[in-house]
Order: structure tokens, then C-alpha cells, then sequence
């Protein structure tokens, strides 16, 4: 006797498991005409959206390959690629060897972090996310450190317009205009009135590709297993923990990556407040996408960027005129990036809890087919 | 005794204390000595750590029964701040002048604290397990979508609302002539110039932890502790899991909406938008360095953590100042509030379920 779904059920499975998705289609297909938007407009909005935040979304895959979760320890890359910044901007290096070397002072920082916060993670097992959150707290303490005190006072930074008067510490905002859009604007080419940053897609795709290319490697493939089972993987000779390190270390490697491409675009890095932002629109988008806490693909990446970025956009002028106030759109569209993850995280719990329900139920039938 | 006892007795000692709340003890210590050398006045300092310990303890208290029950520590906090907040705005709202309005303020937030309560103890009834993550999306979602409903509400008092438009709540409202100080000035002693003990705020605090300390020794009390050790264990002896843990979590909420008005009353103003959506983690910090863990939490846990974790935020900014003329406190705030909950999270023992 075997347990089987009715057609109902199975369809109702279907829209369980992407409800997310379908919710947001449903907020844009109503916002869209809302905020009188042209579709020239969004589709370039969309355009540079893609190409600023995908990056860094694609990091947290690997993380989730891993059993992993969600890495919101994700910032600690943000941070170690904004100190490339930092540094290259006091250097006086622009362009693209700017960018180049700031993804190189980024790396040794990105792995040292991300070498840690792995290790922490693994003595946190099964609360990997709340743990990678407040990770992610506390390295800003330390960045704060870093970069407000240890800036000119051990660490060499020379320049008036990055230092604060006190002759210490890096300033609120730095403006980045010696390596502003300098990916973007290497090919950028005009698709009836859109402009498209090429060379950003393309290192977009060559990540994408590599990403594909890793989960079949054999390090992917320990990864898949230790995600699925980690006692039937350290059976199997894998090495757990490491493999788990490691995961982390590509993620927050990347992450920094993507906090340089992201603040290429944007042209001023918020010292202080960038890195803390982007963990949680990065989560809320991939989550938006369809991914779920242990499943998640390309895919889910750029729907999540084209949808929860929709959302984005129109939601101010959707809310201004639809009460009256734009604020209303601002926090409405902070109240959906937050709810976005707390119904991801609740469904996935959820759903855990079933498919555990499941396979006993499976167990129980076929114990009774045997007796 | 010799030395290798009293070195292995040490070493229990700190085991059993737990190493980094020996050395924010002692931190909290060497910045009491430095501080009149560098020309800080101890009864000031002493006065605002009691003023800040009596202003944070309610909501540290809030930590108590989730963790009993086995729910983890409340990063859902905010939650029962909205709570509160509701309760306060509307006890603003009936316009009653006085300490009245106190009352009033926490007669309104109850309902609401146990509604949002139930609501938040049903879901985290079902994501078993994964509670810690969920409650702190619970609790910044709750604050995100409050945003929404202080624009909307329909409040009128000319106090609260913003001038121009006459509607939409302010970010900040000042309860001065209604629940300014109503705790603090109740019973105060003034000991010097600079040394004031709010003796009212203190003994609410007590007032409320001796309540939640008997009721954890009632029936019901000991039916939560043993569903926070042991679940299989505690519904094989006929405990309705799902329940207590339901119970909990609305005694965690309400507790969290008296928290914030109480300090409310001390600080002066009520902070309503973003206000609350930070405010669990000092409180999920201070719990722990008071020694409590993620599933082991005492009254006393919240007082000592209270008063270490607010000591150490009020005096290393006057000390830090002083001594090398920079404001370090914020990062050290940061640091250690973070660095504590990343210990707790970080223990062996603990990943049992």
C-alpha cells in the first residue's frame, strides 16, 4: 500500500511551494498600473537592478548547496570588499585595475572571515542562519573598529576626502568616483532605448556558469551530500566540517565580490550602512525568487531579482498614488522584504515538519504491507 | 588546600560562571575603579546604571518564560513592544493627564499583547526547531508593517500626530504630563547631589519578577520548565505541549509591552516607526551574560545580566571619553552585546533538542 496525492493536492503542493512567487506576481500586476510607470522605465530600472544585485545573490547559493541555510553572514564579505574600496580610493587607483584590486585586497579578507564564521557555524550546528545573523552584527563592531578608529591611526589611509577631520576614521560616505560604473560603462550598448551594461552581464554569466560547473565538481557534489545528510556523509568519508568551511569561504569570497560590483554601480559607498542593507534585500530576493532555506538554483535568482526589484520600484509612487503618501510605499515595501523571509522561513519549517510526517506514514504503510 | 585544588576549584569556578561573564564582571569593575581618576562622578554613573537597569530589566524579564519553555530566546520582542506601544498611544489617545494614564496604558496593551501573543506562540508552535530565526523576522516584520498602521491609525490627540496634516503618528511622542516619570518619582531617594534611586521603577521590577518567579513554581510553572527540558518527556506525562508553549510566548509578549512602557516612563518619549526593531538584542544579551543560556533562564540571570550589560553601556562612553577622548562605546556595545549571543548560540551542551 503506498500513499498517493490526489490531482488536487498535487496542484495545491505546486502553489504551496511557490507562493511566494505568485504572491509578488499578483503585488506587481496590481502596482505596476498603480504607479504609471512607463515599461521603457522599468525595463531599464530592471536592466541596472540585475546587473547591481545578482552577484551578489548568486553567493548565497552555495551556502544552501551545503545544508547551510541562508548565509546572512554574507555581510562579512560586503565588509571585506568595501575595505578594497576603501583602500583603492586612498590609493588614487581608478577604473578597472581599481575594481581588480580591490577584489584582491578583498579576497585574503573574505577568506579569513569566512574561514571563521564557518567554524563558528559548525559549532552552531542547526541554527546555522540565527547564528550567521548575529555573526553578521558582530563582525560590524569590529568593521566599525577597523575602519572608524584603525583607519589613519595604524592603517595608512592618507587622503582628506576619505579621512574625517579628526584625522582618523573614513568618512560617512565616500564617494567612489574614480571606479563609478567603470564596469558598466566598458560595453554598454542600447537596446531600443535601454541601456545595457554588457560587461557586468557577462561577468554575471561567466559566475552563473561557474556556478553550474561547481555543483557537478567533486567538492559540489560532497557539499550536496553533507547538505542532504550529514552522518550518512561523514559515513561516506567526507569531511563534514571542512566541507562545510569551505562553502562558507566561496560565499563570503563572492559576497565581496559582489559588494564591489554593486557599489561600482551605485558610485558612493554609506561606510557605515551599505554592507548591513545588503544581506537582507539580497535573502529577500532570493527567497522572492522561489528558493526555499534548502533549495535554490539560478533560476530563483534572477526571477527574485526581476520581481522583489519590481516591487521595489513601483511600491513609492504605487503608494503615493494610491493613498497619498509615498512613505506609505517606503514602509510598505520594507514590511514586504521582511514578511518575504518570515513566511519563506515559516513555510520551509512547515513543510520540514510534513515531509518528516510523510516518510513515516510511508514507513508505517510499508511495515504493515510486509506483515 | 593545596594549589592544585584551589586551581582545579578555580577553573570550576569559571566553568560554572562562564568565562566571558568573568571578564565583562571584571571590565565592569575596572571601569568603576578608573572612573573617578579620570574625573567621572561615581554617584551620576551609579545613578543612571540604576535608572538604565530599572528602564531594561522588564523587557530582559520578557526573555524568561520562552526560554522556560523551550521557545529560545524572544528575538520576537519587538512583537510585544508593539504591543505596548498600542497600549500607549491609545491610553495618549483617551487624553487622561497623570500617573492614571499609566494605568490606562497598560490595561490597553494587555489585550493586544495576549492576541499578538496567541498569534506568535500558534506559529512557533509549528516551526518547532527553527524558532530563534523565525522570531526575529516575526519581529521585524511586525515593526515594518506597524510603520504602515501609525501613518494609517485614526489617532487625533493634537500631541501625537504631526502638526501639518493633522494626521499620522510622530516618530517620537513625549509623555510628559501623563506617564513622565510616574515609577521613577515614586518613593525616589535622593542620596546626593548626583546619586537618585528610582525606587518606584525598581520595585515594579521586582514587583513583576517575583510574579513571574512564583508562577514558575506553581503547577502550570513546573509543567513549562519541563516542556522547556524535555517535550517527549513533558507530553508522555500528559503536559498539552502546544499549550504551555502558547502560554509562554503570551507572558513573554505582555511582559515585552509593559517592558516598553515602563520604559517609556523613564525615558521620557515614546519611539514609535523603527523604534522598536533593534531593541530584542540588547535584551537577548543582557539575559545571557546574566549566565542564562538558551534553554536555562533565571530571575536571577536577569538581574545580574541587567545590570552588567546596562553598567558597561553607561559608563564606557563618560569613562571612554575621558580617559582617551573617544566615544568607543559604541563599538564595545556592539561587540560584546554580539560577542554574548554568538557564545550562547555557540555552546555544545546546549543543541540537545
Amino acid at each position: 500500500m503506498t500513499l498517493q496525492m490526489t490531482k488536487t493536492q498535487k496542484l495545491l503542493r505546486i502553489m504551496g511551494n511557490n507562493m511566494v512567487p505568485i504572491l509578488f506576481l499578483v503585488i506587481c500586476a496590481f502596482g505596476i498600473p498603480l504607479s504609471g510607470y512607463s515599461a521603457n522605465f522599468l525595463a531599464s530600472e530592471i536592466v541596472i537592478r540585475i546587473s547591481r544585485n545578482s552577484f551578489l545573490i548568486v553567493s548565497l547559493l552555495i551556502p544552501i548547496l551545503a545544508g547551510m541555510g541562508l548565509n546572512f553572514g554574507m555581510t562579512l564579505g560586503a565588509m571585506a570588499g568595501q575595505i578594497g574600496l576603501i583602500l583603492i580610493s586612498d590609493w588614487g587607483i581608478v577604473g578597472i585595475p581599481g575594481i581588480i584590486l580591490a577584489m584582491i585586497i578583498s579576497t585574503p579578507i573574505s577568506v579569513l572571515l569566512g574561514w571563521w564564521c564557518g567554524k563558528i557555524l559548525n559549532m552552531a550546528r542547526g541554527r546555522e542562519m540565527v547564528t550567521s545573523y548575529i555573526i553578521g552584527f558582530f563582525m560590524n563592531g569590529i568593521y566599525q573598529l577597523v575602519v572608524l578608529y584603525g583607519m589613519g591611526a595604524v592603517i595608512p589611509v592618507r587622503s582628506n576626502a576619505l579621512l574625517l577631520p579628526r584625522g582618523y576614521g573614513i568618512r560617512n560616505t565616500v564617494n567612489l568616483i574614480g571606479i563609478r560604473r567603470a564596469l558598466d560603462d566598458l560595453l554598454l550598448i542600447r537596446l531600443f532605448g535601454i541601456p545595457i551594461p554588457l560587461a557586468t552581464l557577462l561577468v554575471i554569466t561567466v559566475l552563473c556558469l561557474f556556478i553550474l560547473w561547481f555543483k557537478k565538481t567533486k567538492l559540489g557534489q560532497d557539499m550536496r551530500a553533507v547538505g542532504q545528510d550529514m552522518e550518512v556523509a561523514r559515513a561516506a568519508g567526507i569531511k563534514v566540517e571542512h566541507t562545510r568551511i569551505i562553502s562558507i569561504v566561496i560565499s563570503t569570497v563572492f559576497a565581496g565580490y559582489g559588494m564591489i560590483l554593486y557599489l561600482q554601480n551605485i558610485g558612493t559607498l554609506n561606510t557605515y550602512n551599505s554592507h548591513m542593507q545588503i544581506g537582507m534585500f539580497s535573502v529577500a530576493a532570493l527567497l522572492v525568487g522561489g528558493a526555499s532555506v534548502s533549495k535554490a538554483n539560478i533560476r530563483n535568482v534572477f526571477l527574485g531579482v526581476i520581481l522583489f526589484h519590481l516591487m521595489f520600484i513601483i511600491s513609492p509612487m504605487a503608494g503615493k498614488n494610491l493613498i497619498g503618501q509615498a512613505q506609505l510605499g517606503e514602509y510598505f515595501r520594507v514590511f514586504v522584504s521582511y514578511g518575504v523571509i518570515t513566511i519563506s522561513l515559516v513555510l520551509y519549517e512547515v513543510r520540514k515538519k510534513r515531509d518528516q510526517h510523510y516518510v513515516g506514514l510511508q514507513l508505517a504503510a510499508d511495515q504493515e504491507a510486509l506483515q | 588546600m593545596n594549589l592544585q585544588q584551589l586551581t582545579s576549584s578555580a577553573k570550576g569556578l569559571v566553568k560554572s560562571f562562564g568565562l566571558p561573564r568573568i571578564i565583562i564582571g571584571l571590565f565592569l569593575l575596572s571601569l568603576f575603579i578608573t572612573a573617578p581618576f579620570v574625573g567621572v562622578n561615581i554617584g551620576t554613573s551609579l545613578s543612571d546604571t540604576f535608572n538604565r537597569f530599572g528602564m531594561n530589566a522588564v523587557m530582559v524579564l520578557a526573555m524568561v518564560p520562552m526560554i522556560h519553555s523551550g521557545c529560545g530566546l524572544n528575538f520576537g520582542l519587538p512583537l510585544g513592544i508593539i504591543a505596548g506601544l498600542l497600549g500607549a498611544t491609545i491610553s495618549l489617545q483617551v487624553n487622561i493627564p497623570g500617573p492614571t494614564s499609566f494605568l490606562l496604558a497598560i490595561l490597553f496593551a494587555t489585550p493586544f499583547a495576549v492576541i499578538l501573543g496567541w498569534g506568535y506562540g500558534q506559529l512557533l508552535n509549528r516551526v518547532k526547531g527553527g524558532e530563534m530565526m523565525i522570531a526575529t523576522y516575526v519581529g521585524f516584520s511586525s515593526v515594518a508593517f506597524m510603520c504602515i498602521m501609525w501613518l494609517l491609525l485614526p489617532f487625533s490627540n493634537p500631541t501625537m500626530v504631526w502638526g501639518y496634516s493633522g494626521t499620522g503618528l510622530r516618530t517620537t511622542i513625549s509623555t510628559e504630563g501623563y506617564y513622565r516619570h510616574v515609577l521613577n518619582d515614586f518613593l525616589s531617594i535622593q542620596l546626593t547631589d548626583h546619586l537618585t534611586i528610582p525606587t518606584g521603577m525598581l520595585l515594579f521590577f521586582a514587583l513583576l519578577a517575583c510574579i513571574i518567579w512564583a508562577f514558575l513554581h506553581t503547577k502550570t510553572g513546573t509543567a513549562m520548565t519541563a516542556v522547556g527540558s524535555n517535550s517527549v518527556f513533558a507530553r508522555a506525562s500528559g503536559i498539552n505541549v502546544d499549550k504551555i508553549r502558547t502560554l509562554s510566548v503570551i507572558m513573554s509578549t505582555w511582559l515585552g509591552a509593559i517592558g516598553i512602557l515602563v520604559y517609556q516612563q523613564s525615558f521620557g518619549f515614546i519611539q514609535l516607526y523603527m523604534g522598536p526593531f533593534y531593541m530584542a538584542l540588547p535584551a537577548v544579551s543582557a539575559i545571557l551574560i546574566g549566565g542564562a543560556s538558551v534553554n536555562k533562564a533565571s530571575i536571577l540571570n536577569v538581574v545580574i545580566g541587567t545590570f552588567l550589560f546596562q553598567g558597561i553601556v553607561t559608563m564606557t562612553p563618560s569613562v571612554m571619553n575621558s580617559m582617551i577622548h573617544t566615544d568607543m562605546s559604541e563599538v564595545i556595545r556592539i561587540v560584546v552585546s554580539n560577542g554574548m549571543i554568538l557564545y550562547a548560540l555557540t555552546r555544545k551542551a546546549e543543541v540537545t533538542r
